[in-house]
């Protein structure tokens, strides 16, 4: 029943999808199969159906644990944008920019750039009550001011013609391509093995199962001891370092560079795929390839039909309405029920 | 003199997207539901509020369309939150994203040209004062109307009884529903009217402050907006207070591009989330205050048992 959701969810976008496609004078089928199938029919599609999914699996894994716990983390955006930023301070200013040190630096940079900027509303959360989800929000947007900074001022290429963006990293702070042709890179194996990590946590250890209790019950997870700031922090390092990892990813990856525009949207995108996935390991790499979809999808269409991007984010929305309104009939029984007897009734009735 | 005029009369008119905004989300909060969906009711008001000023309607027109934008974006999450019972923070997510992609469709095809904006009043003798006149008199009438919603939310809230009936739903729908009010009819009412208010400070955003079209043009203002709620620790007059804070906090960081002051200008803009931020902690730390006016029932759903 847990998958029927997301599937349902999936199928009533496809619906209102077409509508929506017919409404704005497209023939619905070719315009559907231009969105879903195109992209996957060749080598390169394919390639970078896995680049785009890479990072919205790894940040959704992250942002899962917090989720499972009730820490509402959605400054992934900031995390990402901060480890993409940390990440190409050493690959661009590093003493030696041949060493084979060079990409593992970068990793650990990101990461605990990414923790770093997660570790900041976990102290407020934890010490201060503050809420989370409006600091990490307000961070994402200090964050990307930051990057502006950086990239129109001390960071700036002076050999870039005055575009707001740094140097190209050096060819050893890359990430190998499998086939030069391709995009798709061998980052993706710190996806799969962050996959894997998320499930020993949340599926096979005690530390996992207490956070869930903390979610699911809080009040039953205090009884039984569990100090909520530890939930607290976990949940928002987990998201930090997995975004931050990402971020890395994107800048030694497909990017090569900083720029303004470093996420097209993926610190966002995850907290739909994190719910789409039911919050574990596995529903989450399928909700991560179908997001990815969505991505790839909207790029197409906006250059073979040129339909707006925007169709992307509203494609997205859509998903999660769809998919949080199906939950419903799942953990529901529904049944009739006579209403109470107005009170306003009752009071003139006496 | 001049200066202080600037600040002033700038400082009211940033504060006025917030005023609404945050209004509407406290009477939602009151009876007992969380919206976070702001920041996207608010960019559907503000698209459509352009989209009807460029396509030649007069401007009371445009700002009711910009009203109604933010008020069916508000339906979406009300029947999410309120009759499928999910959580209201991932439906309120939601509709961020949604409207933050509607508003970009919308909008697609707007061009960067501004609009003439809404005019400033002119009341015969008022706005002729030699002081006086500049520095109250001569703003729009949406500025107007945000003090007005003032004062009308506050005296609902506190001072009839339907306000009393909608915050004891708020602290205890499980009672409310007891004694026979309609719990979730009373929370859908509540939903709609913040996303009026929403829309409003959308539209006020585009036709009157901006007045143009960029997307995402909101720039974060839904989500200060709610944390102005907590900011104020869920009392109306705290609410107007800590927006005038923040307009001048806006205005100051312009002023203070416009002066060359020696800092980057990402510093100056990001100063509204930082400020955010302080104040969040300092009120925040404070348990006992909020737990005072802190509606007891806020964002758990409710399904009439029985």
């Amino acid at each position: 029943m847990r998958i029927a959701a997301p599937v349902l969810a999936s199928v009533l976008t496809l619906i209102v999808g077409s509508i929506f496609f017919a409404s704005l004078g497209h023939d619905p089928l070719p315009t559907l199969y231009a969105f879903f199938v195109e992209p996957l029919s060749s080598m390169n599609g394919l390639s970078e159906w896995l680049l785009k999914a890479s990072p919205l699996i790894l940040i959704a894994c992250g942002l899962a644990i917090g989720f499972r716990a009730n820490v509402w983390n959605i400054g992934a955006e900031g995390q990402f944008i901060m480890g993409a930023v940390a990440a190409s301070g050493v690959g661009l200013f590093w003493s030696d920019p041949d060493s084979a040190l060079l990409l593992p630096l970068m990793f650990l940079a990101g990461m605990a750039a990414g923790m770093a900027w997660a570790a900041i509303p976990a102290f407020l959360r934890s010490r201060m009550n503050t809420n989370e989800i409006l600091v990490t929000l307000m961070m994402t947007y200090i964050a990307t001011l930051f990057l502006s900074y950086l990239v129109h001022g001390p960071w700036r290429d002076p050999a870039g013609f005055n575009y707001p963006q740094t140097a190209l990293l050096p060819a050893a702070a890359m990430f190998q391509s499998f086939d030069p042709a391709y995009r798709l890179n061998s980052s993706i194996f710190i996806t799969v093995v962050a996959v894997f990590l998320m499930w020993l946590f949340t599926d096979r250890s005690f530390l996992g199962y207490k956070m869930s209790v903390s979610g699911a019950a809080p009040l039953a997870a205090r009884y039984a001891g569990f100090r909520e700031s530890a939930a607290v922090w976990i949940g928002l390092l987990a998201g930090g370092a997995a975004a931050g990892i990402a971020g890395m990813a994107e800048a030694a990856g497909p990017l090569g560079q900083l720029s303004p525009q470093v996420s097209p949207g993926y610190g966002f995108a995850a907290i739909i795929v994190a719910f789409i996935g039911r919050l574990n390991a596995f529903g989450i790499v399928l909700g991560g390839l179908l997001m990815s979809l969505l991505f790839l999808g909207g790029e197409g269409v906006q250059m073979t039909l040129a339909l707006p991007s925007a169709l992307t984010r509203i494609f997205q929305g859509i998903l999660l309405f769809f998919l949080l309104a199906a939950d419903f009939f799942i953990f529901y029984r529904i049944r009739l029920v006579r209403p109470a007897p107005d009170a306003h009734a009752l009071e003139t009735a006496r | 003199m001049e200066l202080f005029t600037a600040i002033f009369t700038g400082t009211i008119v940033a504060a006025t997207p917030l005023i609404f905004a945050a209004l509407g989300e406290l009477v939602v909060e009151k009876s007992g539901v969380l919206n976070l969906g702001i920041e996207g009711m608010m960019l559907m008001g503000a698209a459509l509020a352009f989209w009807a000023v460029t396509a030649g309607y007069s401007m009371p027109v445009a700002i009711l369309a910009g009203a109604l934008a933010g008020a069916a974006a508000s339906l979406l999450f009300g029947v999410l939150a309120l009759t499928f019972l999910t959580n209201q923070y991932a439906a309120g997510l939601a509709l961020a994203i949604f409207g933050s992609g509607v508003s970009a469709f919308i909008g697609r095809g707007f061009g960067s040209d501004p609009i003439e904006a809404l005019h400033g009043v002119n009341i015969a003798i008022l706005s002729g004062l030699p002081v006086l006149g500049p520095l109250l008199f001569r703003f729009d009438p949406l500025v107007y109307l945000a003090l007005a919603m003032f004062v009308a939310i506050s005296w609902f809230l506190y001072r009839t009884k339907a306000g009393l009936i909608l915050r004891t739903v708020g602290e205890s729908p499980q009672t409310s529903h007891a004694i026979g009010y309609p719990v979730i009819r009373i929370r859908y009412m509540a939903v709609l009217f913040g996303g009026l208010m929403a829309g409003l400070a959308g539209a006020y955003l585009s036709v009157a402050y901006t007045p143009l079209w960029v997307e995402n043009m909101t720039a974060g203002k839904g989500w200060i907006a709610l944390a102005l709620v907590v900011f104020a620790t869920w009392r109306p007059l705290r609410v107007l207070l800590g927006a005038w804070l923040f307009g001048g906090m806006t205005i100051l960081q312009l002023q203070g591009q416009a002066l060359g002051l020696q800092v980057p200008s990402e510093l100056l803009s990001a100063l509204p989330y930082l400020a955010t931020i302080v104040v969040l902690v300092l009120i925040s730390r404070n348990r006992q205050m909020l737990a005072l006016h802190f509606p007891a029932s806020l964002a758990k759903p409710f399904r009439p048992a029985g």
